[in-house]
C-alpha cells in the first residue's frame, strides 16, 4: 500500500507515493529550496529523538498537533489503534500523563531512573503534499533503554507524519513498528 | 594446569531438599502465611510443573481462536508444548505438539490452519487433527519391526482431560485431581457474566494479544489480582496523577475513557474494603462482590438496549449490575467481566513469567465497548503500561527482595480467620489477604498430591 500524507491509519510504511518527488518540491522548484525542505523534514525527526533522550520532555509535547496520536502498534498490518490492541495509543491527555508521572516521587518504577538512545538511520521523506503541507518521513531506529545494571534493546521503524501549523513542522502521528512488536517484551519505560 | 578430574571433584551435585519430600513442601505453607521458597527455589519451580500444574485445570485458548476445522494455536503448559486444534468433528482437542517419530515439535506457528491432517516437518509423519498417526512414508521399512507395539505408533500423545465452558478451553494434563465441574465449582459464574454480557451470549477473541514478559514468579502477578491493598500506593503516580491533571474541569466536562478507568485505582481503603471478596475451593476468587472499580463506567449508547432486546429489562439489569474487578481461575487464568479482557499466567522459569492479555468483542454490542476494551487493555496490560511498569516494580523487589536473610517467611495475616480454612466458598471484606492464602492452600493440596508420600526423614 502506498503511504499518503492522509493516510493516518496506515499500516508499516511502504513505498514513496508514485510521482510524489522524495523531497517534496515540484520539478520546476529551485534545487536548493528542495533541499532545504527535506533537511527540514529530516531535523525534525532527529530533534524529536533529541529531546526524548535528554529528557527535555515539555519541549518534546510542544512538537504535536493537538490530535496528534503517538502510536507503538503491537502487529505490523495493524491499521487500527481503536480496535485493535496496541502497545500505546496516546493522545494528548495521555502524554502529558506520561510526562506528568515521571516527575513524581512515587514513580517506583524509575528508581533509580532509566536513560534513553535512539540511533538513527537517516530519514526518507517517503511522502509530501506541497499543498497541505503535509509530510511522512521513515526512520529504521535503534532504541535502548538502560536502568541500573541492565539495558534493553529495541529495533524498528518509525514514521513521522508531519503538518506545518504556522512556521512550525507539527507531529500529526507517531507510529512505531517494532520488529518483534508481537513477541512477550520486558516493560519499555521511556518514550521509544 | 587444570585438568577435567579436578573439575569435576568440585562439582558435585546440591542435594535436592524437596524431591521426594513432600513434607518438606509442606512446612513451606501454613494458614497465614508461605515460605519464600514458593517464589525464589528454583526445584520448587522443576516440581510445579511436574506436580502442581499437571494436576489443576489450565486455560488454553478460546474457541473463537478455532472457528474452522483445522485451525490450531500452539502453547505451553507446564513446559509441555502443546497444539490445540479443530478436530473435523468440531470438537477441541489438545495434543502434545511432539513428533511420535523423533520428537520433533510438529507445529511452530503460534496459530494457523493445518487443513485435514498435521504433517511433521522433518520426516513427513502425518496425523490426523484428534492425534492418530495417519501416514509414515515408506511404511514398509518398519515391516517386522516392533514400531506397531510402541507409543511411537499411537500417533500425537492427546490431553485426556479438556473441557470448553461457554468457549472457554481448558485442560489437565495428569489424571489426578478433580475433574473440571468439581474443580472450578460456583467461581465459574464469572465466566457466565463475561459472556452474557453478549446481547447473543457470545464472545469472539479479537485484537491481537498483548505478551509482557514479568522477571518474577507467576505467583506475585496471581496474587496481585486480588489484592485492594496496593492500588492507591503503587499506582499513586499514574492514577493518582490522573486524577490530579482532571480536578480542574468542570464536573459536567466529558470525561475521556482514560480518566474515567484511571481514577478509581485511587479509590480509598473503605472502597476496596467494601468491594468484598469471594473465594472458592481450589484457589479460585474475585474480588468486587457488591460493586468494583469498574461500576462507574459510563453507558455505551445503543448497548443498553440490545441487551433489553436480548434478556429483557430485568435480566438484562441483572447482568449488568455484576460490575466484578479480578476473578482467578486458578492457577492460570484470571479475567475481568465488566472490561471483556483475561490476562492468561504462562510459567517460564522461576524468575520468568509471560502474560497475556487478550480481549473480546461482545457479539451483538456497539464497537465503542471493544473499543472501551482496547484501551484498558492497553493503558493496564502493555509493556508500555505505566500502572504495568509500577506493578512489575514491586514484584521484581520482591523477587530480590526474599533473598535477605532473617526472615523467610511472607506473610499474609490481613484479615485471617481460623474459620475461613475448609468451606467451599468464604466472603470477606475487601482488604482481607484471604485470596492468596486461599491460593496457597490449593498450591499445596495439587503440589502434593502426586508425590511418592516419602519419608522425609531427616
Amino acid at each position: 500500500m502506498a503511504m499518503t500524507v492522509d493516510s493516518e491509519s496506515s499500516p508499516a510504511p511502504g513505498r514513496p507515493k508514485p510521482g510524489c518527488a522524495p523531497s517534496g518540491g515540484s520539478a520546476a522548484a529551485p534545487a536548493a529550496s528542495v533541499g532545504a525542505l527535506e533537511r527540514e523534514l529530516i531535523d525534525f525527526v532527529v530533534r524529536e529523538a533529541r529531546l526524548l533522550d535528554d529528557k527535555r520532555y515539555a519541549e518534546w509535547l510542544d512538537l504535536w498537533t493537538d490530535d496528534g496520536i503517538y502510536w507503538v502498534a503491537l502487529a505490523p498490518e495493524q491499521t487500527d489503534g481503536v480496535h485493535h490492541n496496541s502497545h500505546l495509543y496516546e493522545d494528548k491527555l495521555l502524554r502529558a500523563l506520561r510526562v506528568e508521572r515521571l516527575k513524581s516521587a512515587r514513580a517506583y518504577s524509575q528508581q533509580p531512573p532509566s536513560r534513553a538512545l535512539h540511533i538513527l538511520q537517516t530519514p526518507t521523506v517517503e511522502a509530501s503534499d506541497a499543498a497541505t503541507q503535509r509530510f511522512v518521513l521513515r526512520t529504521s531506529f535503534h532504541y535502548s533503554e538502560a536502568q541500573g545494571d541492565e539495558i534493553q534493546s529495541f529495533v524498528g521503524t518509525a514514521s513521522h507524519h508531519l503538518v506545518r501549523e504556522g512556521d512550525s513542522l507539527r507531529l500529526r502521528l507517531k507510529r512505531v513498528d517494532l520488529l518483534n512488536g508481537d513477541a512477550a517484551l520486558p516493560a519499555v519505560q521511556l518514550f521509544i | 594446569m587444570s585438568t577435567i578430574s579436578t573439575m569435576t571433584a568440585t562439582t558435585a551435585a546440591a542435594p535436592s531438599r524437596y524431591r521426594d519430600r513432600p513434607e518438606a513442601i509442606r512446612a513451606l505453607v501454613e494458614p497465614d502465611r508461605v515460605h519464600r521458597d514458593l517464589y525464589i527455589d528454583a526445584e520448587i519451580f522443576a516440581l510445579e510443573q511436574e506436580h502442581f500444574f499437571a494436576n489443576t485445570w489450565s486455560y488454553v485458548c478460546h474457541e473463537s481462536q478455532l472457528k474452522n476445522a483445522g485451525d490450531y494455536v500452539t502453547l505451553e503448559i507446564a513446559g509441555r508444548p502443546l497444539v490445540a486444534v479443530r478436530h473435523d468433528d468440531g470438537s477441541v482437542r489438545v495434543l502434545m505438539n511432539r513428533c511420535a517419530h523423533k520428537g520433533a515439535r510438529v507445529v511452530s506457528a503460534p496459530a494457523g490452519n493445518t487443513g485435514k491432517f498435521f504433517r511433521c516437518p522433518y520426516h513427513a509423519w502425518a496425523y490426523d487433527t484428534d492425534g492418530s498417526l495417519r501416514a509414515i512414508p515408506l511404511r514398509s521399512g518398519y515391516d517386522g519391526t516392533r514400531l506397531g507395539e510402541c507409543e511411537s505408533s499411537k500417533g500425537l500423545v492427546a490431553v485426556r482431560h479438556v473441557e470448553s465452558y461457554r468457549g472457554f478451553v481448558f485442560c489437565k494434563l495428569g489424571d489426578a485431581g478433580p475433574g473440571f465441574a468439581s474443580y472450578f465449582g460456583a467461581s465459574l459464574t464469572s465466566i457466565d457474566n463475561l459472556a452474557d454480557r453478549s446481547p447473543e451470549g457470545e464472545l469472539e477473541i479479537t485484537g491481537g494479544c498483548l505478551r509482557f514478559l514479568h522477571a518474577c514468579n507467576w505467583k506475585m502477578f496471581v496474587e496481585n489480582l486480588n489484592d485492594t491493598m496496593h492500588p492507591m500506593i503503587v499506582h499513586e503516580s499514574s492514577a493518582g496523577t490522573a486524577k490530579a491533571m482532571w480536578k480542574n474541569e468542570p464536573a459536567d466536562a466529558p470525561k475521556p475513557m482514560a480518566i474515567e478507568q484511571f481514577v478509581p485505582f485511587v479509590s480509598d481503603y473503605k472502597f476496596f474494603d467494601d468491594m468484598g471478596v469471594r473465594v472458592f475451593a481450589n484457589g479460585h476468587s474475585y474480588s468486587g462482590v457488591h460493586f468494583s472499580i469498574h461500576s462507574g463506567y459510563s453507558g455505551v449508547a445503543g448497548y443498553e438496549e440490545a441487551m433489553h432486546a436480548a434478556y429483557g429489562a430485568e435480566r438484562s439489569a441483572e447482568i449488568m449490575k455484576v460490575a466484578r474487578h479480578n476473578t482467578v481461575y486458578y492457577p492460570s487464568l484470571t479475567i475481568k467481566g465488566a472490561i471483556q479482557s483475561i490476562r492468561v499466567v504462562r510459567p517460564v522459569a522461576v524468575d520468568r513469567t509471560v502474560i497475556e492479555s487478550w480481549t473480546f468483542r461482545l457479539k451483538g454490542a456497539p464497537d465503542a465497548l471493544l473499543a472501551r476494551t482496547i484501551t484498558y487493555n492497553r493503558l493496564i496490560n502493555s509493556p508500555f503500561s505505566v500502572v504495568g511498569h509500577d506493578d512489575l516494580h514491586a514484584y521484581r523487589a520482591i523477587q530480590k527482595g526474599l533473598h535477605a536473610s532473617g526472615n523467610p517467611w511472607v506473610s499474609l495475616q490481613r484479615g485471617f480467620d481460623p474459620g475461613e480454612v475448609g468451606p467451599d466458598e468464604v466472603t470477606a471484606p475487601g482488604t482481607s489477604e484471604i485470596s492468596m492464602r486461599n491460593q496457597y492452600r490449593a498450591w499445596l493440596q495439587y503440589m502434593t498430591a502426586t508425590m511418592p508420600d516419602g519419608d522425609d526423614g531427616r
